[in-house]
């Protein structure tokens, strides 16, 4: 079997900055996979290459068997990843319910099916219902990330990446995103994390890399990662 | 005096309901590609020599003279936006606004090849009777002006505001990056606003041809640049500003023009607009926080 995703050598620059230095990594289906690092490691300049929004110099993206380095991102959606981008990125101007019912752009599904997509999203984020008619740019820092997971998830995702979703949330609404995270991820969804909040990230996940500077310095099974002293001591705070 | 103001208000309203349709074509290609497409205006000459065409060379019927017109300037506009601004997508501003200048020269020099310079006179394809209130007299032309200008931006409105094309074309303009990720084609997206803002601009060069009634290549210059005040005048980027502002414009300038003096009304036009951006630089309905134009 092949593996869901598989990354290889990848390196992506900014102009002349190279912020991407060979980094190699791979997803399993089923797991949750974290990337953790510290601010300006590269993680979201790897999700976004991986989507598509950036584009690689160098090296290998493969889906499911399938390249990635040329596909537009529009394609990339269709073909099962969906990403939550740092900072939430709603449609501020839209309603929560025309943000949910973009999600859905690509699938093609009856209505009847679509309709029960909603709900199932309104089942899972039930504070979203309550807002629906209300424009996405009102909704408070944890319900924009709910709208955000929910619209990812309304693309009908085989492969999730959500690129710090716990960024300036309460420690409660960090754990119930968790939660929702995981249950995510028991429903059959493969998840790919990238966290500042190392504890937290390795707490739910499967295994994990570490990224310094663009490069993955430490890699292996999260419950290993958790007891490493130098792990410990530089993002676990301890 | 009274029925005389009311003429004047009239008068005002068909013309700037015709700043109104082309403005609209302005703010929604701003709003999607974030740049001004100086070339528009053109959009409207080109509309006024296709009607030409079908009904003085082609001898094709009135309908489909239209119907062909909004065609051709729909794939004029799109051509336009493949060819020559794609390629500047993450071009400095200055780049892609010298290109768009560029486009409109070359447009209106494609024209003057064909056509020759000197002006060809052209017959209203509006052939209705006008109305009298009383003694308030109102042309065929204006009736039909405001019909197709109202029709038009309800149409537009709701294909906005309720289908699902009109739904990814605002998230497009809101974000990009995001909206690429719900699998929007943002290229396609950016196809289709130029496609109606031009099929827009046909309509708006059908109507101002039927009212002026001259044919050159530099025609569409003015209402275009008139329409781009418009569209700053309601906010840039804004769907009912532009509406608005196309409205507003076209008011003053009629009433300026009847009772304040001819020469100084395009000035008065122009004066409008800096208190307005003085006072509120977004513009009448514009959003808070925008970028220079
Ligand atoms: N648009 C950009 N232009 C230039 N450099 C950038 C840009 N975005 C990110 N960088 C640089 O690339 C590096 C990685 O950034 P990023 O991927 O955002 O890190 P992280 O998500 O881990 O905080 C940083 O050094 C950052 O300054
Ligand atoms: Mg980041």
């Amino acid at each position: 079997m092949p593996h869901m995703l598989k990354i290889k050598n990848l390196n992506v620059y900014y102009g002349h900055i190279h912020a991407i230095k060979g980094i190699s990594l791979r997803v399993e289906e089923g797991e949750i996979v974290s990337l953790i690092g510290a601010n300006g490691a590269g993680k979201t300049t790897t999700m976004q290459t991986i989507s598509g929004l950036l584009r690689a110099k160098s090296g290998s993206i493969d889906f499911m068997g399938r390249n990635l380095m040329k596909t537009e991102p529009h394609k990339i959606v269709e073909l099962g990843i969906a990403q939550v981008l740092e900072g939430r990125r709603v449609f501020a101007n839209l309603t929560v319910k025309e943000n949910i019912q973009m999600g859905s752009y690509t699938v093609k599904d009856s209505l009847e099916g679509l309709r029960q997509a909603r709900k199932d999203i309104y089942d899972k984020f039930p504070r979203l219902r309550e807002r629906k008619e209300q424009l996405a740019g009102t909704l408070s820092g944890g319900e924009q990330q709910m709208l955000a997971m929910g619209r990812a998830l309304m693309t009908r995702p085989r492969l999730l990446i959500l690129d710090e979703p716990s960024m300036g949330l309460s420690p409660l609404l960090v754990k119930e995103i968790f939660e929702i995270i995981k249950e995510v991820n028991k429903s059959g969804v493969t998840v790919l994390l990238v966290e500042q909040n190392a504890k937290m990230a390795l707490s739910v996940s499967d295994r994990a890399y570490v990224l310094e500077t663009g490069k993955i310095s430490i890699e292996g099974k999260a419950e290993e990662l958790m007891k490493n002293e130098s792990i410990k001591k530089a993002y676990l705070g301890a | 005096m009274l029925i005389s103001i009311l003429e004047q208000l009239i008068n005002g309203l068909r013309t700037g309901s015709i700043y109104a349709l082309i403005a609209l074509g302005y703010t929604m290609v701003y709003g999607i590609a974030k740049m001004i497409n100086f070339a528009h205006g053109d959009i409207i000459m080109v509309g006024a020599y296709t009607l030409y065409i079908g009904i003085a060379l082609l001898n094709l019927s009135i309908p489909i003279s239209i119907l062909l017109t909004v065609i051709v300037c729909s794939v004029v506009g799109v051509a336009v936006e493949k060819i020559a601004y794609k390629p500047l997508r993450n071009a400095p501003p200055l780049a892609v606004l010298i290109t768009a200048i560029g486009v409109s020269y070359f447009l209106q020099s494609v024209s003057l090849l064909i056509f020759k310079a000197t002006p060809i006179p052209f017959n209203s394809v509006i052939n209705l009777q006008s109305v009298k209130f009383g003694s308030l007299n109102i042309s065929g032309i204006t009736i039909v002006t405001l019909i197709v200008t109202t029709i038009s931006m309800i149409i537009l409105t709701l294909f906005i505001n309720k289908t699902k094309a009109g739904t990814a074309m605002r998230a497009v303009s809101e974000d990009k990056g995001a909206a690429q990720l719900v699998g929007i084609n943002v290229n396609k997206t950016i196809s289709m606003t130029f496609a109606i803002g031009s099929a827009l601009a046909a309509l708006a060069g059908i109507l101002y041809i039927c009212q002026y009634q001259t044919l050159k290549p530099t025609m569409g210059a003015l209402p275009g640049i008139k329409a781009f005040v418009a569209a700053v005048l309601g906010g840039i980027g804004s769907i009912p500003g532009a509406m608005l502002g196309g409205i507003v414009l076209g008011i003053i300038e009629s009433l300026s023009k009847a009772y304040i003096s001819t020469e100084l009304s395009d000035a008065i036009v122009f004066g409008v607009l800096v208190v307005v951006l003085l006072v509120k630089p977004s513009g009448i309905l514009g959003k808070k926080q925008n970028e220079k134009v």
